[in-house]
């Protein structure tokens, strides 16, 4: 048989037939485009999370005290008071990459409004670690450099406290109580909702760092510093000078250990990475599920279509076809079907992902291995389930089929 | 030259315990150049004759050769082979393709076969057979586009189409009205002089009368096996008038 007219008779056949192929192929149309769009859909939504994490904290690196030798042995990280506010002030002041660096110091405190208390956690911060957080105040303000350097009482509280202890008034210029020192809330601070590990971030008293130190919490050293990078590039390099300075102002030896952990929120980020990919393939899987139910379409129409081409299949062997003739035939129409709906499919699939896209908030990704594969799978099951029908097609006995109404 | 012989072919339809005797020892030679008409009543078993000598069926017994090779132990594409490059089929119901135009309809069995012929000879092969059955400015109609007789005319294009050395006819006149039948046999009487041998099946006896030999088969058997001297197709349609019709009609037909 002339291999070029293989494509040309199965083209020329569906033609003959254009409704019929038209629905079948919207079959694969739509197994193909749910496949499409779940894939772009997942691809957008898992970059949505990285976004968040992001949000988390934008090119964050933390700081920890290292572990305390004590006789030689480790007693445990963080341990340490190893981090000073001087060394918070050091980073941002000669790390170019470093903007922004908050020495953090945590305490559960009692605060007392009225009659009313309220047990919390209260931070000291310095002014920008609401940028490091990317965390933006609600109404009021956040308290300046100039109050942090004089210690000056004022707080930003969030949500939780101004429901549990103002039940929702506002609070700012209002003054709370601290182990007895009076404290004025100047801001409050928008919803964060949970924390990656399930905590209230919302359950918060957020005070300057000098305060906290002299006034609150009885401590000396810094628990954390949290600093924030220029831009992703800049993080391994800065990583590296905050080590070296931190070395050089720890007076740390060469043979001698780091008194402190520089860690990023990388990690976290790729947790979450890998739980939206786990979803996108169970999207995936789902959509191809209805890519299988085209198949079988195809399969019936097929089955149909030999029934109703007897005759030509007959005429087709008395003119000289050979039972391999016949059946590359069927099969390649079922596969140029398949082809058909496959690029249909995609377009489909596009127009779709950027429809919910445009809808969800998501930004839309087009995956070009998604469409790949979306042909393959689609020529693949016009092979799997085109072959019944046109092995059925190659048994037929040209008398028996010329003869067929 | 002989190009089909045909030795003692028997053909058995069995199903089940049932075996019925469609051919019971069929002895017939078609020479080169014949115009041969095959006749008989339903039953008779002229179609299964015309099946074996289309390489369509296998007999159950005896030999069959055509053009000196013994087809009757051909397999299935070898067989396909001889259907495609040796013989000519022409249909009682035209077969053609529906939705297809006249020329792609010629075309079909160069499609298959072996010769490795490029689309420009395909084209070019099938305009000519369509020119030869008058058909040459109807190229790119379709089968509805076309009258009964202009569709037969296309299947008999497509049964020239490869060259064969045997052109077989299952009541080719069965679907026309006489008119058109008669033109129809003009062609095959004009074929037939250039050098194509024609084989036809038909009941028609006023059909047979156009061919120079008639086979009558009765239960398998050949009953008679006569030359005639033919009617000449263009004379008869020279002399045709309307009423032969209207005649034929009230005889019946």
């Amino acid at each position: 048989m002339k291999w070029s007219a293989v494509p040309y008779v199965a083209v020329k056949a569906l033609q003959r037939n254009r409704m019929r192929t038209l629905l079948t192929a919207l079959g694969i149309i739509i197994g193909v485009a749910a496949v499409i769009t779940m894939v772009g859909l997942g691809q957008g939504a898992s970059s949505e999370v990285q976004e968040q994490v992001n949000r988390l904290g934008q090119n964050v690196v933390l700081v920890f005290p290292g572990a305390r030798q004590l006789g030689g042995v480790s007693i445990g990280g963080g341990s340490a008071n190893t981090l000073t506010t001087e060394d918070a002030r050091a980073l941002r002041e000669e790390i170019p990459e470093v903007i922004a660096a908050s020495p953090e110091v945590r305490s559960q405190r009692l605060i007392v409004y009225g009659n009313r208390n309220w047990q919390t956690r209260v931070y000291g911060q310095s002014h920008d670690y609401l940028q490091i957080r990317q965390w933006p105040i609600e109404s009021g303000r956040m308290y300046t450099e100039e109050e942090v350097e004089r210690s000056a009482l004022v707080a930003v509280v969030g949500q939780t406290i101004v429901e549990e202890l103002f039940e929702g008034s506002d609070p700012i210029g209002e003054t709370i109580r601290i182990r007895g020192i009076p404290i004025e809330i100047i801001g409050i601070l928008s919803v964060k909702g949970m924390s990656l590990m399930g905590s209230v971030q919302d359950d918060i008293v957020l005070i300057p760092y000098t305060t906290a130190f002299q006034r609150v919490s009885g401590r000396s050293h810094a628990m954390v510093i949290n600093i924030q990078v220029y831009n992703e590039e800049s993080m391994d390099i800065a990583q590296a000078k905050i080590t070296d300075l931190l070395r050089e102002r720890h007076g740390l030896a060469p043979y001698q250990e780091n008194d402190f952990t520089v860690q990023t929120q990388e990690d976290v980020a790729q947790a979450a990475t890998e739980t939206s990919r786990i979803m996108t393939w169970l999207l995936a899987s789902i959509a191809g599920v209805s890519l299988f139910v085209g198949g079988i379409g195809i399969m019936n129409v097929m089955l149909v279509s030999v029934t109703e081409r007897t005759r030509e299949v007959g005429l087709r062997l008395a003119v000289g076809a050979r039972s391999p003739d016949v059946l590359l035939q069927f099969l390649i129409e079922a596969v140029v079907l398949c082809l058909l709906g496959g690029i249909g499919g995609i377009i489909l699939g596009l127009f779709a992902t950027e429809m919910i896209a445009s809808y969800a908030g998501w930004p839309a990704l087009f995956s070009t291995e998604a469409m790949i594969v979306a042909v393959t799978v689609s020529a693949a099951v016009g092979v799997f389930f085109g072959f019944y029908p046109a092995w059925k097609a190659s048994r037929l006995d040209p008398i028996v089929a010329l003869r067929s109404e | 030259m002989e190009i089909a012989v045909l030795r003692d072919i028997t053909r058995v339809y069995r199903s089940g315990k049932l075996s019925v005797e469609a051919l019971r020892g069929i002895d017939l030679t078609v020479r080169e150049g014949e115009f041969t008409s095959i006749m008989g009543a339903s039953g008779s078993g002229k179609s299964t004759l015309m099946n074996i000598l289309g390489c369509l069926d296998k007999p159950s017994g005896g030999s069959y050769q055509l053009n000196g090779e013994d087809v009757s132990k051909f397999n299935k594409d070898k067989l396909a082979s001889v259907r495609n490059q040796t013989l000519g089929f022409v249909f009682q119901s035209f077969h053609l393709l529906p939705r297809t135009s006249a020329l792609e309809n010629v075309e079909l069995p160069l499609i298959y076969s072996e010769k490795n012929l490029s689309w420009k000879q395909i084209h070019k092969m099938a305009k000519e057979a369509l020119e030869i059955v008058g058909l040459g400015d109807r190229i790119k109609h379709t089968p509805n586009e076309l009258s009964g007789g202009q569709q037969q005319r296309v299947a008999i294009a497509r049964a020239l189409v490869s060259k064969p050395g045997l052109l077989l006819a299952d009541e080719p006149t069965g679907n026309l009205d006489s008119r058109t039948s008669l033109e129809l046999i003009e062609l095959f009487q004009r074929l037939n002089r250039d050098g194509l041998t024609v084989l036809m099946v038909t009941h028609e006896p006023d059909v047979a009368r156009f061919s120079e030999r008639i086979v009558t088969l009765r239960d398998g058997l050949i009953r008679s096996d006569k030359k005639i001297e033919p009617r000449d197709a263009v004379e008869a349609l020279a002399n045709w008038k309307d009423e032969e019709d209207i005649e034929l009609i009230n005889e019946g037909y």
